[in-house]
């Protein structure tokens, strides 16, 4: 796990992700920690994972690109070489090994192509690399908590994230936000209070559903500070669009100055060392 | 494609048509209940499309300027799913195309079970008319109709809808499901009995060979989707817990269900397509079609493989790596076979003389536009991408490109291609053009932007949205304006064609429409083939 590590703080990764900022800042590129208006891109990438993520979804969208073209291609001409008054004798062919399996064989080598970035890109995603940070998201009708455990000897905290709707950008603000540090590899482990919901995080290039009776683990490192925003991915009842996501990413100063605040201001986490005691 | 010593049946020795009631309520007659289907399809094709309306009207601007409560938004949503899928799609091109064409392909009399064929109609009638009545009862506090989407998860669709309209729309799926096997079984009886002498399985038309495989996948679908609703209503009403975890169930279980049949579901709406596509290629560039084998077997492995993919709708459920994988690779296998397909049109169309008809248009279209929708199916594909992209507008972009622009597309394809012989009436060519390129652009226009957004992150089924999402809303929006239009010229082409005095000949395409429906009046006799024809060739393979 270290080894992976390793690999995506290489220079090609952050490589990429400096050239993707470079070129975001041009107009009509893609939103930093929110969407733009007439957007035609993915949300800047601030992992390592999401520039990984960013780039083979590119090569995946030429691909595409590229063949639709080709069968719009191969259309066109027949509508001018092959229309009745340009050809008024139709050809009786009706097979061609060669080309049959040519077109058999070719797609399946483009899907290995495909497949093979796919499945280290997934392997990444879903690996468990060990945490910095650990944060427990719950999933609500229709609000987002967040607990943040005890660590040692400092108690956890947990408070809610409700829709700020005086605040703008409209519809991507919460009263409190979830903070993590930069550069830090942050775990969270998702579930849900009642029904599905999914916790989305667009800049960090994922999401995962947020399931009542189940704990689901992912895991980011953003790699630059910002405020970041997301919206509830699963549909959960009349507020489903009502119920979005802020995670700001500070420095470790920062952060660790928010933790103390965080564990004054908001309700403690009860670990059960109170029980203990009573006894 | 068979040529065919064939005795156009007459019914001189009918002394009497059956009255109005007989005919129309309790027909035993596949053209009747092929008729019924279409009819009743348009019609809930409009409810569909009125409830599309409501959708475009409030997604053009953000902000909530129709919908006063979102949750009403939501049960539109799940009511434009419910009936575009199952009271829309599938009673088109199975119920109605299906029905009418597949018995005179094959050189049949009847489908092998009429009386039943009808009761088919009904339950599907049943089942809209049990959704309809959802939308009028209380689902979640405060609102009516069930606002889950068509996939109805739990625990939304459970303790979120405490009123009865989820369990309306639980009967409506039962209701149309029932109909659907019944259909199933008769089709698939019907293609493997009754074909006449002579016309082996490689002699058989493609678009029998589509709803062939079509029956197939309804046939082993269905009852796992009867049974996890059946399991949706009992934890709604009777108290267990298959989907609840505070009894030991697992929402996910439901999810694996539902899909199990969802996914084949997807195959069922475009098989019957891919059938009609072959049939109106063929016929308009003059040429057989190219690999005949190539396409029946391709439709058989779409099939048969589309039943082991269904957990690329659950990537983001925290599924291991391993069944991720196994997913992705899978899934991947599909765009093979459906490539194949592909590029076999375009060979039939080379070298062919082609006549650029209106059922031409809309088949050619198909071809483009398909791809487009198969492409970002395979940008899907791959879990890692679909973490991003799953639940987003680029999902509704990829299937209403498939669907609306390509089984929709195909729906009225079918119709120009057929209209003359099943009414003995002509669409104007004009108007049939018209309607393909207002469809075209206004649906290019509507759908091609709504992958802009999901890149961007806008989630879906979302009644309201932030205000980035707004240009590309509003440009979507005036794409639905302009297919609407296009729906205005086809209702105006089908009542020129009934007031015109031209009539159809049997065969208005000429010599590349080699399938035996050509060789009858138009429209067939009530009863045809009381003589079975002999058949001689079959399609050059």
């Amino acid at each position: 796990m270290r080894t992976t590590q390793a690999q995506h703080r290489s220079p090609w990764g952050l490589a990429a992700l400096g050239a993707l900022l470079v070129s975001s800042s041009s107009t009509l590129a893609a939103g930093l920690g929110q969407p733009e208006p007439w957007q035609m891109d993915r949300q800047v990438p601030v992992t390592a994972e999401a520039v990984d993520l960013n780039n083979f979804e590119h090569y995946l969208h030429w691909l595409s690109f590229g063949i639709s073209l080709f069968v719009l291609a191969l259309i066109l001409v027949c509508i001018f070489k092959f229309s009745e008054k340009a050809n008024p004798t139709p050809s009786k062919t009706t097979h061609n090994t060669a080309i049959e399996i040519a077109w058999t064989i070719i797609p399946v080598l483009i899907l290995v192509a495909v497949a093979i970035p796919s499945f280290r890109t997934l392997r990444t995603q879903l690996s468990d690399p060990k945490a910095d940070v650990m944060v427990k998201v719950i999933g609500h009708a229709w609000y987002w908590s967040y607990e943040y455990p005890a660590v040692g000897e400092q108690a956890g905290f947990t408070f809610d994230a409700n829709l700020d709707d005086e605040k703008l950008p409209k519809l991507l603000q919460t009263d409190n936000e979830m903070v993590v540090p930069v550069g830090k590899i942050v775990k969270i482990q998702v579930t849900a209070g009642d029904v599905i919901h999914s916790w989305a995080m667009p800049a960090f290039g994922f999401k995962i559903d947020a399931m009542p009776g189940r704990l689901n683990q992912a895991w980011f490192r953003a790699e630059r500070e910002g405020t970041y925003h997301g919206q509830c991915s699963e549909l959960c009842g009349a507020r489903h669009a009502y119920m979005p996501i802020v995670v700001r990413v500070v420095s470790e100063q920062a952060y660790a100055e928010w933790l103390t605040e965080a564990k004054t201001k908001y309700a403690r986490l009860d670990d059960g060392s109170k029980l203990a005691d009573a006894r | 494609m068979a040529t065919a010593a064939a005795h156009a049946g007459h019914d001189a020795h009918h002394d009497h048509k059956p009255s109005f009631f007989a005919r129309w309520f309790l027909s035993t007659n596949h053209k009747d209940i092929g008729t019924l289907y279409l009819l009743f399809a348009f019609m809930a094709g409009i409810v569909g499309a009125f409830l599309s309306f409501g959708i475009r009207m409030e997604m053009e601007e953000p902000g909530l300027q129709y919908f006063s409560n979102p949750q009403t938004y939501n049960v539109f949503v799940t009511g434009h799913g419910l009936i575009m899928v199952f009271f829309m799609v599938m009673p088109a091109l199975i119920g109605g195309f299906g029905n009418w064409f597949v018995p005179l392909m094959i050189g049949a009399p009847d489908m092998a079970f009429p009386r039943m064929n009808n009761i088919s109609f009904w339950l599907t009638v049943a089942g809209f008319a049990s959704l309809i009545c959802s939308l009028f009862v209380e689902g979640a506090p405060g609102a009516n109709g069930a606002g889950t989407g068509w996939t109805v998860y739990p625990p939304l669709s459970s303790s979120g809808h405490p009123g009865p309209a989820v369990d309306f729309a639980i009967f409506a799926l039962h209701l149309a499901g029932a109909g659907s096997i019944l259909g199933a079984i008769n089709f698939i009886t019907t293609i493997l009995n009754m074909r006449a002498p002579g016309m082996t399985l490689h002699k058989m038309p493609l678009f029998a060979w589509a709803e062939l495989v079509t029956a197939f996948l309804l046939l082993l679908s269905l009852p796992v989707l009867a049974g996890a609703i059946t399991m949706l209503l009992t934890d709604r009403n009777f108290g267990t817990t298959f989907f609840d975890p505070a009894g030991g169930g697992d929402p996910i279980l439901y999810q694996h269900l539902f899909w199990f049949f969802g996914h084949p579901e997807v195959y069922v709406m475009i098989l019957p397509a891919f059938g009609i596509v072959s049939h109106i290629i063929s016929t308009f560039s003059r040429k057989p079609v190219f690999g005949y084998l190539a396409m029946a077997y391709a439709m058989v492995a779409i099939g048969v493989v589309g039943f082991v993919v269904w957990a690329h709708h659950m990537y983001t459920v925290g599924l291991s790596l391993q069944t991720q994988s196994y997913f992705v690779f899978a899934t991947m296998v599909i765009a093979v076979p459906t490539g194949v397909k592909i590029f076999s049109w375009i060979a039939t169309m080379w070298g062919g003389s082609i006549r650029f008809t209106a059922a031409m248009h809309w088949a050619v279209g198909f071809i483009f536009l398909f791809t487009v929708g198969g492409v970002t199916g395979v940008v899907l594909a791959n879990s890692a991408v679909d973490k991003y992209l799953h639940d987003t507008y680029y999902v509704v972009a990829h299937f209403h490109y498939v669907l609306s622009l390509g089984a929709v597309f195909i729906i009225f394809a079918g119709v120009y291609y057929w209209f003359p012989k099943m009414t003995g009436y002509v669409i104007p060519e004009w108007a049939g053009k018209l309607h393909f390129w207002l469809a075209f652009i206004g649906a290019n226009v509507l759908f091609f932007p709504m992958h802009f957004l999901g890149l961007a992150g806008m989630p879906r089924r979302y009644a309201d949205y932030p205000e980035a999402f707004a240009g590309w809303h509003k440009v979507a929006t005036m794409g639905g304006h302009i297919f609407a239009l296009g729906m205005v010229v086809f209702f105006i082409g089908v009542v020129l064609a009934f007031r015109s005095k031209t009539r159809a000949a049997d065969n208005p395409w000429g010599e590349g429409a080699t399938t035996l429906e050509w060789t009858l009046s138009s429209p067939p006799p009530f009863h045809q083939f009381e003589t079975l024809p002999k058949i001689v060739d079959g399609p050059a393979h």
